[in-house]
């Protein structure tokens, strides 16, 4: 097997074959540098790549092995970057059992320009994967690692090689290991209280594509809004807990609750500033919902608005210089923008009956999407703030609210009721490759991790 | 309080058997006196029917009225009823608002009134008024609309000369609809300034 330092050399051998070209030549496709490593597709077409099941080296790592082929094909394609040739026209062509059985014409005549071959041995609650990228054309190994861990959760290991094949392949980082959260009421518990029949909603988490759900609040109350910091390592949210809505950051990974607020104050909405010192969030504190910033430890609380109307839904821009939030102040719910220090108020929606939980792309998009009421419900629009120009990207199918990007930018996760309850989507910002995330009970008001 | 209880005068037309009945009564009440010295009595001379003695006094009966606590007053019912049942059917009616809106209306303000005198009514309550939207608008901007409902009526109440300090806001947004259904009736229903009785 070729090591990660041969295809590094590889990579340098192909930049001065590429220094080299005749002028007279076509332009490479790609960059130069990586002429030998990027597999193409035929000219104007992405390169159609084949994932067929990883071998077995162990009599227990089957189900493994079938999974994590399964995941990075879902990976590979959940980009868009990638035709995935689809896994059930495999059958004509030979099993490889090891790197050099390869059946390259067989994968050739199936239309594959990049076949994946990979293996998994199961030993004492480890798994050792292996796996190759090939160019199916010229049958190099463009891509060969090796990875071990616990056995627990195969599917890490086809999140951790798609990003890693988005990476090499597309440099494209991709969102394979990013999670979701969002707020259920998948456990169908009722609150305790005077008032019956009302119920639980607690924060659940979530791979990008639905798998391996842990539930992170047990308050039995409502908990709404989840927002993730950007270390993906703690999740604030709103809650009910003190019977008013207030804000609490769970350390995930640490079983550890923060309330940075002052006791007694009601506080909902909460989002983590880029560099996740600081977070923004509506409060009534002062009789008026407003928006105040205050250090992530509660301290340095500053208000940012002051207007009798509603200010709330606050997002920050990846620079952390401004602030998107909603207002009513002009009669209807509106998109504007203010900066974090409270200056340069502008408004950015002027053509929507009703808009709202502004949420601002990450770079190099420069765009914010929202909600907006477009008949009895509502659908996910993006405003270019480079044109001023706002399009559409779904389509009156049930309701469509609480946008969240992906942190390349490249997709949103939103909430919709187009099979019934309310559940999360997630879709290109280009308006294709919808996936539905969550089936279980009704699900809320998504954010997406880093 | 004593009563003193008589026998009514028994009159002349008595029954030979009842003369007798008479005379062992009065042979027994006499047996049961103490003895005491006394001259011989005459002999004894047919007794005449119509001058029979008076009949002993019964004994006196001994009774106390026992004491009854008062009754609830008709009005005060809803008083001991416990904070859950209370609430479960609440003496206070909802203020109920128009799409999108936090403002209260003639009839919202009258339902505001009427709560306000039973808070006056019931001095020691405290109630937390709690802001409810319909599944028009969005979850997010839902949260604050429901604070501005709950807040409107507080403002209301206070103006009515209810103390701050017995009136708490809360806001559901959209979170706990009261009519599940998916119309207007339903929606207007569930938009809603909601009073629960948080102590008495």
């Amino acid at each position: 097997m070729r090591s990660f330092a041969a295809v590094i050399a590889l990579v340098l051998v192909a930049g001065l074959q590429a220094a080299s070209q005749d002028p007279a030549a076509p332009p490479p496709p790609q960059q130069p540098s990586e002429v030998a490593v990027v597999i193409s597709g035929d000219p104007g077409t992405p390169p159609r790549y084949a994932v067929p099941d990883f071998v077995s080296l162990t009599p227990d790592a089957g189900d493994a092995a079938r999974t994590v082929a399964q995941v990075l094909w879902d990976d590979l394609a959940f980009e868009r970057e990638l035709y995935l040739i689809p896994r059930d026209t495999y059958a004509t062509v030979p099993v490889a059992r090891s790197p050099d059985q390869v059946p390259f014409t067989a994968w050739r005549e199936l239309g594959a320009d990049a076949v994946v071959f990979g293996t998994v041995a199961r030993n004492a609650g480890t798994l050792r994967i292996q796996v190759r990228l090939f160019n199916v054309r010229t049958r190099e190994s463009v891509f060969s690692k090796e990875y071990t861990g616990a056995d627990t959760n195969p599917r890490l290991y086809a999140h951790t090689i798609s990003d890693e094949v988005h990476q090499q392949q597309r440099a494209l980082r991709g969102v394979a290991r990013t999670k979701l959260a969002y707020s259920s009421d998948r456990n169908r518990e009722r609150i305790v209280g005077s008032v019956e029949n009302r119920d639980v909603k607690e924060i659940y988490m979530s791979d990008y594509d639905g798998a391996n759900v842990r539930r992170i609040t047990t308050s039995r109350q409502l908990n709404l809004t989840p927002v993730w910091a950007p270390d993906a390592r703690a999740i604030a949210y709103t809650s009910y807990r003190r019977g008013y809505p207030d804000l609490f950051i769970a350390l995930i990974y640490q079983g550890v609750q923060q309330e940075p607020t002052t006791a007694g104050t009601q506080n909902w909405l909460p989002m983590f500033s880029p560099d996740g010192t600081r977070i923004v969030f509506t409060s009534s504190r002062e009789g008026n919902p407003e928006l105040y910033i205050m250090n992530r430890d509660g301290s340095g609380l500053r208000r940012l608005t002051n207007h009798p109307a509603i200010d709330t839904t606050p997002t920050w821009s990846p620079t952390g210089t401004q602030i998107a939030f909603t207002s009513d102040r002009a009669g209807q719910p509106q998109i504007y923008i203010i900066g974090a220090d409270g200056l340069n108020l502008r408004r950015l929606t002027t053509a929507e009956s009703y808009a709202d939980r502004p949420t601002w792309s990450p770079a190099p998009f420069n765009e914010i999407a929202f909600a907006a009421r477009t008949g009895p419900g509502y659908d996910v629009k993006i405003y270019d703030l480079a044109t001023g120009m706002t399009r559409q990207i779904t389509f009156g199918e049930g309701s469509n609210e609480s946008p969240a990007y992906s942190p390349n930018g490249r997709h949103l996760a939103f909430a919709s009721t187009r099979t019934g309850r309310t559940q999360i989507f997630t879709i290109g910002r280009d308006g294709r490759g919808l996936r539905q995330v969550t089936r279980d009970g009704n699900n809320y008001t998504p954010a997406w991790s880093n | 309080m004593v009563k003193l209880m008589t026998t009514p005068f028994m009159f002349p037309r008595i029954s030979r058997t009842g003369l007798i009945v008479l005379c062992l009564v009065l042979a027994a009440c006499a047996r049961r006196q103490p003895p005491v010295a006394q001259p011989a009595p005459p002999p004894a001379a047919p007794a005449p029917v119509t001058a029979a003695p008076p009949p002993p006094r019964p004994p006196e009966r001994v009774e106390e009225a026992v004491p009854v606590p008062a009754g609830p007053l008709r009005e005060d019912t809803i008083a001991g009823v416990s904070l859950d049942d209370l609430n479960r059917n609440s003496p206070f009616k909802p203020v109920l608002f128009t799409l999108d809106s936090a403002d209260l209306d003639d009839a919202g303000r009258a339902v505001a009134s009427a709560n306000a005198g039973l808070l006056r009514k019931y001095a020691t309550w405290v109630i937390t008024v709690e802001g409810h939207c319909d599944e028009r608008g969005t979850a997010e901007y839902n949260l604050a609309l429901g604070e501005r409902r709950a807040v409107a009526v507080r403002t209301y109440l206070v103006s009515l000369g209810i103390a701050p300090d017995r009136i708490r806001t809360v806001s559901y947004g959209r979170e706990f609809p009261f009519d599940p259904g998916h119309d207007e009736r339903a929606w207007a229903q569930t938009r809603r300034a909601h009073f629960v009785i948080t102590s008495k």
